[in-house]
């Protein structure tokens, strides 16, 4: 049952993580980013006590939400890209490629690690691979900050995989929550102290 | 009560305490005067020492435990807990001279207690994640209100943000090399991670893009603080590894790589130097230039690099803020900083110009400027080990050099304005002392050595 279901979340993941790069709505790509956290939860309590893992989870909801509070009801995504290619097609070969790459580095490198969920290993590729994507295309704040929280997202996987420290777990989550505020604060261009 | 206590978390309630103060004027002088305080502290008060007063008596310990794992900062680390106190008072003192709002002081005290404590945090893989949380609490500082982000920020945010898991990763391979020595094969891997986790921190070549661009987007006063604080701290932290990891220190690799990209970063930035027409972006390539500086230290064997090392931090701190605030007070009255909107400013801003050019000068080695000596003694032990690296050394060099040439003789370019100086009292008082001082550390360097000789006394194998 673990396996069809490590499988079902691997789809979560695969899907939301191509989904919030193609989509030009950030109520989308906030969607996305949520069920990428729920793919992410599913794989951490594989390893750890389900009631640490789920602090990922409600941690990744909490940072939705205060991304969208930061969202202007009307807008789609602001300050459009302009130094790269940005159709849907080019979005979708570039993941495509990365989602090949870590297919094809998992196996090893769950070998490497020691790791026996290999499907696990493979997601937490991906994201960092789509977060790291994302990043060299784009430098619309939302987009980078999202781009981020996938990276860091996939990360957690894997490292939950080889280290199980719990305050390690909590100053992540500490960093994902400071992620969304700082995101906040960089999409908020009124109602701030002048600082400079 | 332990040196944690008193260093770290004090000086970290107190910069929350500072955020609520809305008086500017008000925090302005206690951020002063409590930067000042705890510089001092550390001077005077001893470490796993009583100290008696009367009937009553103290000492102070080394270590506070929090959730089992440990902040530590011994009597070998106060002179540089008075190094970042005194160049934080400096910097508070630049910055109000600049004009900065008082938003500057509360997060100069949070961004620095942050970055010491992941100096002094054991296990020292929580170090990634403080500097990380550091990261994210000077964005604030460096997004100006009503702006939208640009894409400095965006890249230094991002970069940063990826140099820790390459750390978090490699600290937990480095674990399994330091419990089983036999499993050899970690090494390389570890070595990877590490590199690439510090490529990123410290913004070496190519990742360093986003430091023109930031100081572009930033108030000068706001970003100097950024780029000398992360670089320094990243590669004390470095430091750490090489002192903790006898299979770093001892590798052969290591001065060619460390030199290589030593090499690599202050070439580029004195030939972009050489060719800038932005006062902020000559000032970025010059930051860029000194991480340069600081790799090719450490790539010199024994403890002559680590004392290049620590004789590179005075008077980069020094010449850093005094820039900043040259360039501030001359960037608040023109609506660019690039060459032909300044033009002829040495007219109205002639001890800012000047304390402007002797900066970059300085940081170039000119003689009789505080980077002089040091600089000298780093280029004469490259050149002993490599002559092709001392050459380049003198091209870069010599490319910040003709930056400054340059930047001079726009600023004393003809104009039609007449000669009035419109700096103010306090400023022209600050500037001069800034002046005198660039001119008395090329003169005397030896007035600092008490506290740069206590520097490498901080690590146990490397300073010794």
């Amino acid at each position: 049952m673990n396996i069809i279901l490590n499988y079902v979340f691997l789809i979560v993941i695969l899907v939301a993580s191509i989904g919030q790069m193609l989509s030009r709505d950030w109520r989308w790509s906030l969607g996305f980013l949520g069920a990428q956290y729920l793919g992410v939860f599913w794989y951490i309590q594989t390893i750890w006590p389900i009631n640490l893992a789920i602090v990922k989870l409600i941690s990744g909801l909490i940072v939705c939400i205060a991304l969208a509070t930061s969202q202007k009801s009307t807008t789609s995504f602001s300050n459009p890209e302009t130094s790269w290619p940005q159709g849907y097609l080019f979005r979708f070969l570039a993941a495509a490629l990365i989602v090949l790459a870590t297919l094809a580095i998992a196996p090893p490198t769950s070998t490497w690690l020691g790791v026996s969920n290999t499907i696990g290993t493979w997601a937490s590729l991906l994201l960092m691979g789509i977060g790291l994507l994302q990043l060299g295309i784009t430098t619309q704040p939302l987009r980078v900050i999202i781009a981020l929280l996938t990276l860091i997202s996939g990360f957690e996987i894997i490292y939950a995989f080889v280290e199980s420290s719990a305050l390690v777990a909590a100053m992540l989550v500490l960093i994902n929550l400071g992620l969304s505020l700082v995101g906040t604060y960089l999409l908020s261009t009124d109602n701030v102290e002048n600082i400079n | 009560m332990s040196a944690p206590i008193i260093w770290i978390i004090i000086p970290f309630v107190i910069g929350f305490i500072l955020w609520l103060i809305p008086n500017e004027r008000l925090v302005t002088w206690l951020g002063i005067g409590i930067s000042a305080l705890f510089a001092v502290s550390a001077w005077i008060l001893p470490i796993e020492t009583p100290i008696s007063l009367g009937n009553w008596s103290m000492k102070i310990s080394t270590t506070m435990s929090i959730l089992g794992r440990n902040l530590i900062l011994s009597s070998t680390d106060q002179p540089l807990i008075i190094f970042f106190y005194l160049s934080l008072c400096f910097w508070f003192i630049s910055s109000s001279l600049a004009g900065s709002t008082n938003k500057l002081i509360p997060y100069g005290f949070l961004i620095l207690t942050l970055l010491i404590s992941a100096l002094a945090v054991e296990p020292f893989l929580y170090a990634a994640l403080l500097i990380e949380i550091a990261v994210l609490v000077s964005v604030p500082l460096l997004k100006p209100a009503f702006i939208p982000p640009g894409r400095g920020l965006m890249r230094f945010l991002a970069f940063q943000t990826i140099a820790m898991p390459f750390i978090l990763f490699s600290g937990w391979l480095l674990t399994g090399i330091t419990t089983g020595p036999e499993e050899l094969s970690l090494i390389s891997q570890a070595a990877i991670f590490l590199a690439l986790g510090f490529v990123f921190l410290m913004a070496i070549f190519p990742f360093n893009t986003w430091i023109p661009l930031l100081t572009e987007e930033t108030h000068p006063s706001s970003v100097v603080f950024i780029l000398w604080i992360f670089p320094t701290i990243g590669l004390l932290f470095g430091l750490y590894f090489l002192d903790t990891f006898s299979w770093i220190r001892d590798s052969i690799y290591l001065p060619v790589i460390l030199r290589s990209s030593g090499l690599l970063m202050i070439v580029t930035g004195g030939i972009w130097a050489a060719f800038q027409k932005n006062f902020k972006r000559m000032m970025a390539y010059a930051v860029i230039m000194e991480t340069g500086y600081s790799l090719l230290a450490l790539s010199i064997k024994g403890t002559l690099g680590i004392d290049l090392f620590f004789g590179l931090l005075v008077p980069r701190t020094l010449t850093l803020f005094l820039w900043a605030l040259a360039l501030a007070i001359i960037s608040k009255n023109t609506s660019s900083t690039q060459f032909s909107k300044v033009k002829g400013f040495g007219r109205k801003y002639p001890f800012s110009a000047t304390v402007l050019i002797l900066s970059h000068l300085s940081l170039a080695g000119v003689p009789l400027l505080a980077g002089f000596p040091i600089h000298q003694a780093l280029w004469e032990q490259l050149g002993i080990i490599s002559l092709t690296g001392a050459i380049w050394y003198a091209i870069a060099s010599i490319g910040l050099f003709m930056g400054g040439i340059r930047s001079l003789a726009v600023l004393v370019a003809p104009s039609n304005e007449r000669f009035i100086i419109k700096e103010n009292w306090p400023q022209r008082i600050f500037l001069s002392i800034g002046i005198l001082i660039l001119i008395l550390l090329g003169i005397f360097p030896q007035w600092v050595s008490p506290l740069l000789s206590s520097f490498p006394l901080m690590f146990s194998h490397l300073g010794r």
